[in-house]
């Protein structure tokens, strides 16, 4: 019997972990621990990404996601919380619906996926995209075919900046 | 000349003089009455000498004009033509109405001299002479429905005549509606007719009634459609139950109840019988015998009303009431068949000219005393000889005393009913001619005979008034000889009906071919094809079933003129004697005082004044059927309609009540929203894929 | 593409990361709460177009680069989201979602 390959040992570990964070992420009781297992989930899913030999994204995904983004939401639920929060359920009246939602919206894109019939040219990327590694691919992509959309994306990421301190700071007296 | 080519012109002359006065003349108090009068003379002049025509032959001639075409696809084309049909029956219907039209015209003149709707009056006597002779001249079914809608809006402008009166007012729509109620029976009638036998004119309906089996369906013999034409009669002839209208017609003037509803309007339903008496022949063959109802219709409403008659105290209702028994005669006489259909109409003949007298001198005594009441009455003779003596001719003539003309149509009428051998219906029309018998003489004791009432100075009528009832008086006297033999031109010969001598074998291979080709039944064009494709069958023995009762086939040829039957003529006269006798015992010699034999009868005698009760019942019925009717009209309106319109005003507010809901300002409940408006439409994809 | 595992499954994979994040979403009554979960909304779009990429077209890199432009505009919606949150409660000294229903008809 063919020993499965660690790739796909790795995958199947990683995303059965994300999963299991991600559900722990909306169904805890504590919002800090919702941020630590937020986290996670994205370090997991940075892993798949190496597995999909996105390299870059994966690491930007770390950077920026985990390292930013989830500790900007830790720091918001420090600023945020109160201790009495523990004990009180977090999540409110609609749970019955919302998840009736959820796996009807699961089997439904289940149903698209399973029946498209996409067929996967079988390539590894890595060797067929060319002579180039990922990263200087997605620069050159970057610069050369979607220079505008990162240009506009650096703009989108300056407004944000400017829009968050205003909206954010005390006004003043 | 054949004068029968111009009977057209015979309804025209008093539809010109009502036009004429309706136009020109309506200011002028003596030229339209003597217009009016001048032109009926006229017309009566014409009738007579159609009716000459009609006497050297007999045949029957039309003269007519297609009036409506309808191409349709059951029966092709279909032609209802209107026009005259010149034959024994219409002639003797003509010169009736115009002779008793014209003494009652000339009558008027001096009855209602000081009317203040003079000119009125007589355009509506115009119009109405103009519909009755229409109604007599009519070759078809169609035509005589118009005209007799017309008769009746006649009368409902006449009964009405007195536009003051509530009473009046209240008389005239009964009688137009009760006569509608009757209309509507006889108009789905002629429909029927019409509609499974393809034709509606007289000439040609007897002929085709033998394939009645064939083209009719099956749920309607033919016997029911005779009924529902008999609907007609009982209405206009005021047969019970519809009889009510005929006594409080009496609130309209004299003249126009001796004209129309004793003469010539309430004959016209008998006349309608006699017209279409092959139909109700026929129907011997179906499973409804329509002839026997109208038979004991008829004596029922001979005997009802002739009680009634005995009771009441207003003159012209013991005459009204009397109207209504003699027509319980005529219908009866129809019923019976045979003999009976000439001696219907022979009564009527009689009766139109003795019934007229009556009136007509009723009118006189009125005018003279101011009053209907027969109790304010009394030894009238004295003060107008002219009015008793005639009026006596007439209730001599109505009882039936030999050689007035009652007599030879009541005996004619017993003929009939003996040769029927329907001796319960016989015996009630000699009880019938006792009572007729001693109410009218009743009624001339009282008014004429006895003292004189305490006030007022009665005086006789102006010529005007007496010439008409001595003209009359005579006709009572001799229009009885009409009916013998004459050489084969007396009444009997001229007036008859004869079965079609293929009728009874018609109708059995019409049976036969309905049984041979099932579902033709109620298609006159499939059914038509079947009759004329079928190869007539061998004449065989017509079984014994088929063959109606009533049918004289021995004596199909003999003469029907009046034969004196000694067996049937002395119960009659002594009956009528009888009456007499008893009437000039209770009002004359006063040997038995009526007010005892009155308090001896209490509740019955109560019950046969108020007439039975029968309008009561009717408001009763009108009452309260209404009031259900209407109820149930408001429940409907109120739950359903209203209901309608509440529930969609609750509904709205039901939806916008949980709707609002929905809107509660939590932006996690409309992004469940969002996210179920994703599946609805994964969902309907996935369905319409 | 990652040898032994189809398409398919890390398409199922990313379903069910989604659909726990709209759950979340529609069920956290922090506010912070709601925007982690948003969160794992659009990790889950992103990991589908890594797998497109990688499976359907290797050599194009389009599906990394939509990635990196996700990621950006994630972080300024995350930045921006969590300056209301701080903003509103400083205003009422609660982030519950359950208090906030100012727009309740």
């Amino acid at each position: 019997m063919n020993l499965p390959e660690v790739g796909t040992v790795l995958f199947y570990v990683c995303s059965v972990l994300a999963v299991f964070c991600a559900a722990r992420v909306v169904s805890t009781r504590d919002i800090f621990h919702a941020a630590y297992y937020l986290a996670a989930t994205l370090l997991l899913v940075a892993v798949i990404y190496l597995l999909m030999h996105a390299e870059f994204v994966a690491v930007v995904q770390v950077l920026v996601y985990v390292g930013a983004v989830a500790v900007l939401l830790a720091f918001a639920v420090m600023l945020t919380a109160k201790i009495s929060d523990h004990r009180e359920t977090q999540t409110n009246r609609l749970a019955v619906p919302a998840a009736l939602a959820a796996a009807a919206l699961f089997a439904a894109l289940l149903k698209a996926v399973v029946g498209a019939g996409w067929e996967p040219s079988g390539a590894v990327s890595a060797q067929a995209a060319g002579s180039q590694a990922n990263l200087q691919a997605i620069g050159m992509a970057l610069f050369k075919d979607h220079l505008y959309p990162f240009e506009l994306a650096g703009l989108a990421l300056f407004t944000a900046l400017i829009g968050a301190v205003l909206i954010a700071r005390k006004d003043p007296e | 000349m054949d004068l029968s080519q111009s009977a057209w012109l015979i309804p025209l002359l008093p539809l010109g003089g009502f036009l004429a006065n309706f136009l020109f003349l309506r200011g002028s108090r003596r030229g339209a009455p003597l217009l009016a009068t001048a032109a009926v003379g006229l017309a009566l002049v014409l009738s007579l000498g159609v009716a000459w025509s009609v006497v050297a032959d007999p045949a029957p001639r039309e003269c007519t004009l297609p009036w409506l075409s309808v191409t349709n696809q059951i029966f092709g084309h279909f032609t209802i033509s209107v026009g005259t049909l010149v034959d024994p029956l219409s002639a003797m219907m003509l010169v009736v109405v115009t002779t008793v039209s014209f003494l009652v015209h000339i009558y008027s003149l001096g009855y209602m001299h000081d009317e203040k709707g003079l000119v009125r009056f007589f355009m509506y006597l115009g119009l109405f002479t103009f519909s009755m002779l229409g109604l007599v001249l009519s070759p078809g079914l169609f035509q005589m429905y118009v005209f007799w809608e017309l008769v009746g809006l006649c009368s409902y402008l006449l009964i009405g005549f007195y536009i003051e009166k509530p009473e009046a007012n209240q008389a005239c729509k009964k009688a137009f509606v009760v006569n509608r109620v009757g209309d509507l029976g006889m108009f789905l009638g002629i429909l029927f007719l019409t509609y499974y036998l393809g034709a509606s004119d007289f000439r040609s309906l007897p002929g085709l009634l033998g394939r009645w089996p064939l083209y009719a369906p099956a749920w309607l013999p033919l016997g029911a459609v005779a009924l529902l034409l008999f609907c007609g009669a009982v209405g206009k002839s005021a047969q019970f139950p519809l009889h009510v209208w005929l006594p409080d017609a009496m609130e309209g003037p004299t003249p126009v109840s001796a004209l129309i509803h004793a003469a010539t309007m309430v004959a016209a339903g008998v006349f309608m019988v006699a017209r279409t008496y092959a139909v109700f022949d026929a129907a011997l063959l179906s499973s409804v015998d329509a002839a026997q109802v109208v038979a004991w219709v008829g004596a029922f409403t001979s005997v009802f009303a002739a009680t009634i008659a005995c009771t009441q105290f207003d003159i012209k209702r013991v005459l009204a009431y009397s109207t209504l028994s003699q027509l319980g005669y005529m219908v009866l006489a129809l019923g019976v068949g045979g003999l009976g259909v000439t001696a219907g109409a022979f009564h009527l003949f009689t009766h139109a000219f003795f019934k007229a007298l009556l009136f007509l001198g009723a009118g006189s005594a009125i005018h003279a005393v101011h009053s209907n009441d027969l109790r304010s009455m009394g030894g009238l003779r004295r003060f107008m000889p002219v009015t008793a003596i005639t009026f006596l001719v007439a209730c001599l003539a109505i009882s039936g005393i030999f050689p007035l003309a009652g007599f030879f149509s009541k005996d004619m009428i017993f003929d009939a009913l003996r040769e029927s051998h329907q001796t319960a219906l016989a015996a009630l029309a000699m009880g019938v001619a006792f009572l007729t018998a001693f109410y009218m003489f009743r009624l001339y004791f009282l008014a004429f005979e006895g003292e004189a009432p305490k006030h007022g100075h009665p005086h006789e009528s102006p010529k005007t008034m007496t010439g008409p009832l001595v003209a009359l008086a005579v006709l009572s006297c001799v229009a009885g000889f009409a009916g013998l033999d004459w050489n084969g031109h007396g009444f009997g010969n001229l007036i008859r009906f004869d079965r079609a001598p293929s009728l009874t074998a018609d109708w059995s291979r019409a049976q036969a071919l309905a049984q041979a080709h099932p579902g033709v039944q109620g298609d006159f064009r499939r059914g038509e094809a079947v009759w004329n494709a079928a190869v007539p069958a061998p004449a065989q023995g017509v079984s014994a079933a088929h063959t109606a009762p009533r049918t004289d086939s021995a004596q199909e040829r003999e003469s029907r003129s009046f034969k004196l039957d000694w067996a049937v003529a002395l119960p009659a006269t002594a009956v009528a004697l009888a009456g007499i006798l008893l009437a000039f015992l209770f009002y004359r010699a006063r040997w038995i005082d009526p007010a005892k034999v009155v308090g001896a009868l209490g509740p019955i005698h109560r019950i046969v004044y108020n007439k039975y009760y029968v309008d009561e019942a009717y408001r009763f019925l009108l009452d309260h059927g209404y009031y259900v009717i209407s109820a149930a009209i408001l429940w409907f309106d109120r739950h359903v309609v209203d209901g309608v319109m509440n529930g969609f005003a609750w509904l709205m507010q039901a939806l916008g009540g949980h709707l609002r809901r929905l809107q509660n300002g939590s932006a996690q409940v409309y992004a469940l929203g969002t996210a179920a408006g994703v599946l609805a439409v994964f969902a309907t994809l996935w369905v319409f894929r | 593409m990652i040898p032994g595992v189809t398409l398919q499954q890390i398409l199922a994979f990313a379903a069910a990361l989604f659909c726990i994040g709209l759950y979340g979403a529609l069920t956290r009554r922090n506010a912070v709460g709601v925007l982690m979960s948003l969160e794992l909304m659009l990790n889950a779009a992103n990991v589908n177009l890594v797998a497109f990429n990688a499976y359907l077209h290797p050599g194009a890199l389009a599906g990394q680069t939509f990635t990196l432009f996700v990621i950006t505009i994630a972080a300024a919606e995350a930045t921006v989201g969590l300056a209301l949150v701080v903003s509103i409660y400083r205003a009422r000294r609660s982030v519950r979602l359950e208090d906030a229903d100012l727009l309740k008809g």
